[in-house]
């Protein structure tokens, strides 16, 4: 994968490494913060949803497709939000049966999503959609290198700005609070008049249309193509990623760039000549989930801010 | 799951006699004629599907039936399917005794398969039987300690195993990439990076008289073992309560932790096996061709056998048809290769779905007694 960001660490030789880390970080983050944002948000209502990872496939391919179908890459990015609602429609409605698992549901519409996925988007594979433009905020240097790996995309502003102003709504709005009531206790949520099913249904469904943006960034801006391996395990990571940023956004953004960093090691040491073990590189975030997970839970207590509804840690 | 334990527990009560054989069969209808339910279900929804792409959908499953059942050569392909979905539906099914949800077989056959392809090469020149038998040996070993990870991280640390065991499975893949493309790669194989080959010697045969490698064999032995260990030896039986109530267990005095790290060692075995399977009586040799997809059909197929080992053996054939009818839709109807995945999908959800109608029927509801 040619990308600017290899392209300067060539030029710049070793010192380039750290600066293709870095650029790389922003660029692969971007999906994982969209991802564990929304199943952060999904979490702290109580329920978990590991079926991410097929919407983040689904958000792919429905944002190319129709990126592809209208010429705007923002209607793309529109439509894999929707798509990504409905399929968190479609887990809360599952999961609002009587003794189903929500678990269980995760994994069946994760293999659904990607399947649904691969089945629509064979038409797309071929044709080049418009991708999302970038934000040019290398301006200020005279290094082609530094400029370019200084392009950003919107998506991650927007997710800059989401993270911190999700972290002041769940703690300060009245809809914020009444997701954490329904995530600490049902009953509690119940005795003050709210259907916890409701809330849960929205909280999965916005933790669905952010985790279906996130796939779109996906196939319209880096890599900036739809295939079938366009996704290796990001949205299962995402998902890991919240238990590691206890539940609050803010933790989920340095998270994610955290993994996104390591995301981008691989190929930043192939572009300094460094191809040993490239494949295991490309495991980094997967094993480094692992670890932090080995690292931060415990069997003995409950991990500090974990909703207590949550099943996967009950 | 938890109820039927509890309910099998009561059951085995044998001063209830009669009374109780009748009670056994009612819940064993009752988790046969639900699954058949969802899967009437998931037929019409796919069916719907379909035919919004423009497909008949009698013809398809007209077609379907041909491809997976329909003659001899299709039964043979069924089966021959079937065989690594059933060692690695116990993947799931076996941990799932003590109410864990592992999904991470894919990891295992991939470890399984690469381990079995390294010991072959390594014992290049011995006799035939001693070279399988250690691959066998080696490979139910590799997967079966790469699940103990996912048992032992969640027994001993907490770290929740549904997203321990799919981390492990794209380390597994990470790990076949790396040797194929590197230290196990066979310089000659140019498009296709491969390990060198194991040698047709070392080749496990087909059953006599098909074309349907030993692989099934083992798949049917290891699920009536399971059964067996599950439903009638006391490891089994404590594997089960602790899977109800894991205090309980504890104040019975029964070691969990062995508990999960065993039936995790043994569900990993399995599929351990199948990947060695894959290479010794398939591939030949370990290439990207190792994570096809059997891993993660064993979880729908565990699921939809509702963790019943035995019960694993048809459901495997019923998923392993419709695998076998995919490449026979494709040419005749031009549905993408999805469409087998899309059908898996619906068919997961449906029987996920059914469960809200366990103990609602009152037809299967228990009598008072």
């Amino acid at each position: 994968m040619a990308d600017p960001a290899t392209a300067a660490a060539t030029a710049l030789g070793w010192w380039g490494v750290p600066l293709a880390v870095a650029a790389g970080a922003v660029r692969v983050s971007t999906p994982f913060l969209y991802v564990s944002l929304g199943e952060c948000l999904t979490e702290r209502s109580g329920r978990i949803n590991l079926g991410l990872e097929g919407t983040l496939v689904m958000g792919a391919m429905a944002g190319y497709g129709v990126s592809y179908l209208t010429g705007s890459a923002w209607l793309g990015v529109l439509a894999a939000g929707l798509i990504g609602a409905v399929f968190g429609a479609l887990h809360a409605g599952f999961c609002s049966l009587p003794g189903v698992n929500d678990i269980a549901i995760g994994i069946a519409l994760m293999l659904f999503g990607i399947g649904l996925a691969f089945y629509l988007g064979k038409p797309f594979i071929e044709p080049q959609a418009p991708i999302l433009p970038s934000i040019d905020l290398g301006w200020w240097s005279n290094l082609p290198q530094v400029r370019d790996a200084l392009r950003i995309n919107a998506l991650f502003l927007v997710g800059v700005v989401l993270a911190p102003s999700l972290v002041w709504a769940l703690r300060h709005t009245r809809w914020g609070m009444i997701l954490r009531t329904a995530g600490e206790s049902a009953d509690a949520a119940l005795a003050l008049g709210y259907s916890v099913r409701l809330i849960r249904l929205r909280a999965t469904m916005v933790g669905g249309f952010l985790a279906g943006v996130g796939g779109s960034f996906l196939s319209l801006y880096y890599p900036g193509s739809w295939n079938e391996r366009l996704s290796s395990g990001q949205g299962i990571t995402a998902v890991a990623l919240v238990i590691f940023a206890r539940w609050n956004p803010m933790l989920c953004f340095w998270a994610s760039i955290l993994f996104g960093g390591a995301g981008a090691l691989g190929p930043a040491l192939q572009s300094v000549g460094i191809s040993a073990g490239y494949y295991l590189w490309n495991a980094a975030p997967y094993i480094l989930t692992l670890l932090i997970m080995i690292i931060t839970c415990s069997p003995r207590r409950r991990l500090t801010g974990a909703p207590a509804e949550l099943s996967v840690i009950k | 799951m938890n109820a039927d334990t509890a309910q099998a527990v009561a059951i085995g009560d044998k001063q209830r006699g009669v009374w109780a054989i009748g009670e056994k069969l009612r819940s064993g209808a009752e988790s046969v004629v639900l699954p058949l339910l969802a899967l009437i279900a998931a037929a019409i929804l796919f069916g719907i599907f379909v035919a919004l792409s423009r497909v008949n959908p009698f013809e398809l499953y007209a077609l379907m039936y041909r491809g997976a059942f329909g003659t001899w050569f299709s039964w043979q392909n069924t089966l021959t399917r079937a065989a690594p979905l059933i060692l690695t539906a116990l993947c799931t099914a076996l941990p799932a005794q003590l109410g864990m949800v592992i999904i991470g077989g894919e990891g295992a056959f991939v470890i399984g398969g690469l381990a079995a392809t390294a010991t072959a090469l390594a014992l290049q020149g011995m006799a035939p039987l001693v070279v399988q038998l250690a691959m066998a040996a080696v490979g139910m070993a590799a997967g079966g300690g790469w699940i103990a990870i996912a048992g032992g991280l969640r027994h001993y640390r907490g770290v929740n195993e549904t997203i321990s065991s799919l981390l492990l499975v794209y380390i597994a893949i990470a790990i076949l990439n790396h040797l194929v493309e590197g230290a196990m790669r066979d310089p000659a194989s140019l498009n296709k990076p491969s390990t060198h080959a194991i040698g047709a010697a070392d080749m496990i045969g087909s059953i006599p008289g098909t074309d349907i490698h030993w692989g099934l064999a083992f798949g049917v032995i290891a699920a009536v073992l399971a059964y067996v260990l599950v439903h009638h030896t006391v490891v089994g039986f404590a594997a089960r309560i602790a899977g109800g109530n894991v205090r309980a267990a504890k104040v019975m005095g029964l070691e969990v932790g062995r508990l999960v790290l065993l039936m995790c060692f043994l569900g990993g075995a399995a599929a351990g096996l199948a990947g060695m399977v894959e290479i010794a009586a398939v591939q030949g040799r370990a290439n990207a061709n190792l994570a096809a997809g059997f891993g993660t059909s064993g979880i729908l197929v565990a699921f939809l056998a509702r963790h019943n080992p035995l019960a694993v053996i048809p459901v495997a054939i019923l998923l392993g048809g419709i695998g076998a009818s995919g490449g026979l839709i494709q040419r005749r109807l031009g549905l993408p290769d999805a469409s087998v995945q899309v059908l898996q999908g619906i068919i997961f959800l449906m029987v996920l779905a059914s469960d809200a109608l366990y103990g609602r029927i009152r037809l299967f509801a228990p009598r008072a007694g």
